[in-house]
C-alpha cells in the first residue's frame, strides 16, 4: 500500500507522459541540473526577502522559519480541476448545512443517520451557539478541504479545515515566485489565475455583514498577534485586502457595538475574519483566563452587529470523529451521491474497529481526533514495533482519542532533491469560500513530503509547498523519450 | 490608524533614535576617559554617561561595581536594561515586525538586518577593543534607518508617529546631555583643562563639534555651546530644531484627522515658542539647570499626552 515505487505519479505513468506534464518534461528534460539549483536558490533568497515565514517558537533555533518552496509546479487540466471543484463545492454545502442543522433543529440527529450523542458529547460542539442562526446562515467562510490522489481519477478527502486553515498566503507568494522565476515557462501553459483571491475574500466577507451594518461593511483580521504561526499571513492577507489587522486588545465592545480603538478615536467593525480559536474569541463566555480575545464580542455577535468568520462552533464539522459521517450529510441535506471519496475510518471508540486497529497497527495510519499539524501521528507500515507497540497501549487508555485509517499510497510529483530530480508524495489544500456564494480560486496549496518515501507533508515535520497549476485546457498525453523517463525518475 | 500601530511606530522610531544616542555617548565616555587624567575624574564621565542615559537608577539597583566595563556591558549589552544598545535593537524590531506593513520594506530590512546582526553579537563584541567598531556600526544603521523612512515612506500618518517618535527621544537625549554637564557649562572657575575636555564630549554627544566651528567660528565657549544645543535651528539635534518638527508633526496629524486636537498639541507649541523667542542671556540667568530639568519633565508629560490621545485612544 506505501512506498513511491506502488505510487501513482502525476507526471509519468507507463511510458507516456501526462498530458498537464508535456511541457514541464520537455523543459526539465532540457534545462541543466545546475540551472535548476540555481533557481532553487534564487526562489530561497526572494521567499526569506519577502520574509514568508512560519514561526515556530519555543523549539530553539531561529524562530522564524522559511517552509521550503519547491521549484517544480504540480499542474491539474482543467477537466481535472473542474471535476474536483464540483465535489469540493457540494461537500463544502453539505458541512454548513449540517452546522446549521447542529445548532438548529438537529434534524440529522433526530433521522438517526449521525449518532447525537458524537455530536453533542463533542468538545468541538458550541452550546453557546444553538438556536442562533449567523447572517447569511453561513458558517464555515472559509474553508479548506484536503485532498489526496491516488490514480488519474482517484481523489480522496483526508480531513476537512472548517475553523481557520491556513496556508492560502503560500499559493499566492508560490506562484508570484514562478511568475518571477520561470516567465518564459509560466508563458508556455495557460495558467488559470489565482491572484484573485484576497479579492474574492473580501466580496465574501462583506457578503456576510451582520443585519445592522450599515452603509459599506468594515472589515477586520483578527490575529492573536505575532509569535502566532501563521502570523505572517494575517497581515499579507490584511495588506491585499486593505484592511487592518487587529488583535484583541485593539478592540472593545460598547452596548453589544463593537469599535476598534484608532488615532482618530473609535471606529465600528462589521466583519471580523478571526484567525483565533474559539475558546480564546471572548472570555466571558469562553476561556474566561484568554487575553487574546474581546470581552462581550459573544453578545455583541448574538445582537447582529458583527459577524465573525468563521462563526464559533465551526469545529464540529471537521472533528476527525465526525468526518466519516461527511458523506452522509451530503445525501442527507442534498439529497446526492458524493463526488468526492471519503477515506475509510476506524473509530477507536467502537470495539470492532478498535479490534480491527489494534491488529493492523503495521497497516493503517493512527491520528489523534484533537490533533493537527502531523504531531501525534503514527504511520503504521514506517513505524518499529516499539512505537506500534506504545500507540496500541494510548489507544486502549482512551480509544476516543484515536482514529485510523488505511495507508494510502499518495500520488507523486518530480521534485528537486539535493540527488537531482525525483519523486515525492502530495497533498492538496484547496480553499473553498462561501458568502452569499460560493467561490473557489482554481488551485490551492500543494504541499509535498521532501524526505524520501515519507507521507507527512505537514511544514512541521519536514514539508514544503509547491506552486499549483491549474490549466485553462486539457493537453493530450505523449508518450514519454526514454531521456526524459530517465532523468525524471533518477 | 490602528492606536496599537501608531504606538508600534511611535516606539519605533524612540528606540531606533535611542540605540543612536548611547552609541554616541559610549563613544564620547571612551574618550573622555582616555584624556582625563585623574581616577576620579575618569569615574564621573563614566557617571555622567549613565545618568544622561536615564540608565542610573536601573545600574545601581543592580548593585554592580561602577568599573567602566560593568557600565560599557550594562550600556551596551544588558538586555535587562531596557535602554541598553541591544534591549533597544530588540524593542525597534519587536515594534517594526507588529506592523510590518506600515513599513516600507527598505525600512524593515533596515532594522531586521540591524536585528540579525545584533544577534550575532558575543562578549568579545564589546571588548575594548572591539568596542569602538561596534558602536560606528550602531551609529551607521541608526542613520540607516533613519534615511530608510525619510526616503521610502509616504507623507502619512505612519511616518508622521515614527518622525515623531524620534524627535521626542532625541530633543530628550539633547536636553540630558547637555543638562549632566551643566557645571561645565556654569561654573566659569574651575579646572579649565577638564571643562574643555567635558565641552568637547557635550558637543560630540550630539554630533555637533564640527557645527559649533561652522556656526561661530570662534573657541569653545560655554555660553555658545548651550545656545547652540537649545536655540540654534540650524543645528538638527538642537531642541528646538526637535521641537519645531515636534509641533509640525502633529499638526499635521491634527489637519489630516480634520483638526482634533488635544493638550499634546497645546504643549508641543507653548515648547516650541518658548525657545523660539528665548535668549540664552535669559535663561542662563534664570539657571540653566533649573531650565533644563524643567523642559525635562515637559517632554515627559508631552509623551504622556501623546500616549493618551493617539496611542492608547
Amino acid at each position: 500500500m506505501t512506498g513511491p515505487s506502488k505510487a501513482f505519479d502525476e507526471m509519468s505513468a507507463d511510458g507516456i507522459i501526462r498530458g498537464p506534464y508535456a511541457e514541464i518534461a520537455r523543459w526539465l528534460a532540457a534545462i541543466p541540473r545546475e540551472a535548476l539549483q540555481r533557481r532553487s536558490r534564487e526562489a530561497e533568497l526572494l521567499f526569506k526577502r519577502i520574509g514568508i515565514t512560519f514561526a515556530v517558537y519555543g523549539e530553539g533555533g531561529d524562530p522564524e522559519r522559511l517552509i521550503p518552496f519547491d521549484i517544480i509546479p504540480r499542474i491539474l487540466a482543467r477537466a481535472e480541476w473542474e471535476a474536483l471543484s464540483r465535489g469540493l463545492v457540494q461537500r463544502v454545502r453539505a458541512l454548513n448545512l449540517f452546522l446549521l442543522d447542529v445548532y438548529g433543529a438537529q434534524e440529522i440527529l433526530r433521522a438517526g443517520r449521525i449518532p447525537a450523542a458524537l455530536v453533542r458529547d463533542n468538545e468541538a460542539f458550541r452550546p453557546e451557539m444553538k438556536g442562533f442562526v449567523p447572517p447569511g446562515g453561513v458558517y464555515t467562510h472559509i474553508a479548506g478541504i484536503d485532498v489526496v490522489r491516488t490514480g488519474a481519477n482517484d481523489f480522496w478527502v483526508l480531513e476537512d479545515n472548517c475553523r481557520t486553515p491556513s496556508g492560502v498566503s503560500y499559493m499566492l507568494e508560490g506562484r508570484e515566485a514562478m511568475l518571477r522565476l520561470f516567465p518564459e515557462l509560466c508563458g508556455a501553459h495557460r495558467i488559470l489565475p489565482v491572484g484573485h483571491y484576497p479579492e474574492e475574500l473580501l466580496e465574501t466577507l462583506k457578503s456576510v455583514a451582520p443585519p445592522n451594518c450599515r452603509g459599506v461593511p468594515r472589515v477586520v483580521i483578527l490575529t492573536p498577534g505575532s509569535y502566532n504561526s501563521a502570523y505572517y499571513e494575517h497581515c499579507f492577507l490584511a495588506d491585499e485586502m486593505g484592511v487592518e489587522v487587529v488583535e484583541g486588545p485593539d478592540l472593545f465592545v460598547e452596548e453589544d457595538v463593537v469599535f476598534m480603538r484608532t488615532t482618530t478615536g473609535p471606529r465600528r467593525v462589521d466583519v471580523i475574519y478571526r484567525r483565533i480559536d474559539d475558546d480564546y474569541l471572548d472570555p466571558r463566555v469562553f476561556r474566561p483566563e484568554s487575553v487574546l480575545g474581546v470581552p462581550g464580542l459573544m453578545a455583541a455577535y448574538k445582537a447582529g452587529n458583527v459577524a465573525l468568520a468563521n462563526a464559533p462552533g465551526a469545529g464540529i464539522a471537521d472533528d476527525k470523529a465526525v468526518y466519516p459521517y461527511v458523506p452522509e450529510m451530503i445525501r442527507f441535506y442534498l439529497g446526492e451521491e458524493p463526488l468526492l471519496q471519503n477515506v475509510p475510518t476506524y473509530l477507536c471508540e467502537r470495539d470492532e474497529d478498535r479490534a480491527y486497529v489494534l491488529a493492523h497497527l503495521d497497516k493503517l495510519v493512527v491520528k489523534l481526533t484533537k490533533g493537527s499539524g502531523g504531531y501525534g501521528m503514527l504511520v503504521g507500515p514506517h513505524s518499529t514495533a516499539g512505537e506500534r507497540a506504545e500507540f496500541a497501549a494510548r489507544i486502549k487508555a482512551k480509544p476516543a482519542d484515536y482514529i485510523a485509517q488505511p495507508t494510502l499510497a499518495l500520488s507523486t510529483v518530480p521534485t528537486l532533491t539535493e540527488t537531482g530530480i525525483a519523486p515525492r508524495h502530495v497533498d492538496l489544500r484547496p480553499f473553498v469560500l462561501c458568502g452569499k456564494e460560493v467561490r473557489i480560486v482554481p488551485g490551492g496549496l500543494t504541499r509535498v513530503a521532501l524526505r524520501e518515501g515519507s507521507l507527512v507533508v505537514n511544514s512541521s515535520q519536514g514539508g514544503g509547498t509547491k506552486d499549483t497549476w491549474v490549466l485553462e485546457d486539457d493537453p493530450a498525453d505523449i508518450p514519454a523519450p526514454q531521456a526524459v523517463q530517465g532523468q525524471a525518475q533518477c | 490608524m490602528l492606536s496599537r500601530t501608531a504606538d508600534s511606530l511611535y516606539w519605533l522610531g524612540r528606540y531606533i533614535e535611542r540605540a543612536g544616542n548611547n552609541a554616541r555617548g559610549l563613544q564620547v565616555a571612551l574618550r573622555m576617559a582616555s584624556l582625563m587624567r585623574g581616577v576620579e575624574q575618569r569615574s564621573n564621565a563614566w557617571r555622567a554617561l549613565l545618568i544622561a542615559s536615564g540608565c542610573e537608577p536601573g545600574f545601581r539597583a543592580k548593585a554592580l561595581e561602577p568599573t567602566p566595563e560593568a557600565i560599557v556591558r550594562y550600556l551596551a549589552a544588558d538586555l535587562e536594561n531596557p535602554s541598553s544598545i541591544l534591549s533597544c535593537i530588540e524593542a525597534a524590531r519587536r515594534n517594526a515586525r507588529a506592523v510590518r506593513t506600515a513599513l516600507t520594506v527598505d525600512m524593515w530590512e533596515a532594522v531586521n538586518e540591524t536585528w540579525s546582526e545584533a544577534r550575532r553579537t558575543t562578549t568579545a563584541t564589546f571588548a575594548p577593543d572591539n568596542l569602538p567598531a561596534f558602536l560606528d556600526w550602531v551609529k551607521s544603521r541608526t542613520v540607516l534607518f533613519n534615511g530608510a523612512y525619510a526616503d521610502t515612506m509616504l507623507r502619512d500618518e505612519a511616518w508622521r508617529f515614527v518622525r515623531l517618535g524620534t524627535m521626542l527621544e532625541r530633543a530628550d537625549n539633547t536636553a540630558r546631555v547637555l543638562d549632566v554637564h551643566h557645571h561645565a557649562i556654569a561654573d566659569t572657575e574651575g579646572d579649565g583643562a577638564v571643562a574643555y575636555v567635558q565641552w568637547q564630549a557635550i558637543l560630540r554627544s550630539v554630533s555637533a563639534l564640527r557645527a559649533y566651528h561652522w556656526v561661530y567660528h570662534a573657541r569653545l565657549e560655554p555660553r555658545r555651546i548651550a545656545e547652540l544645543l537649545i536655540l540654534r535651528p540650524e543645528l538638527p539635534r538642537s531642541m528646538i530644531a526637535c521641537y519645531a518638527r515636534i509641533e509640525e508633526t502633529l499638526e499635521g496629524l491634527a489637519v489630516s484627522h480634520g483638526g482634533r486636537r488635544g493638550e499634546c498639541h497645546r504643549l508641543a507649541g507653548e515648547m516650541h515658542a518658548r525657545l523660539r523667542f528665548g535668549r540664552i542671556a535669559d535663561i542662563m540667568a534664570g539657571g540653566l539647570h533649573d531650565f533644563l530639568t524643567a523642559t525635562i519633565d515637559r517632554n515627559v508629560e508631552l509623551g504622556r499626552q501623546i500616549q493618551d490621545f493617539y496611542l492608547q485612544a
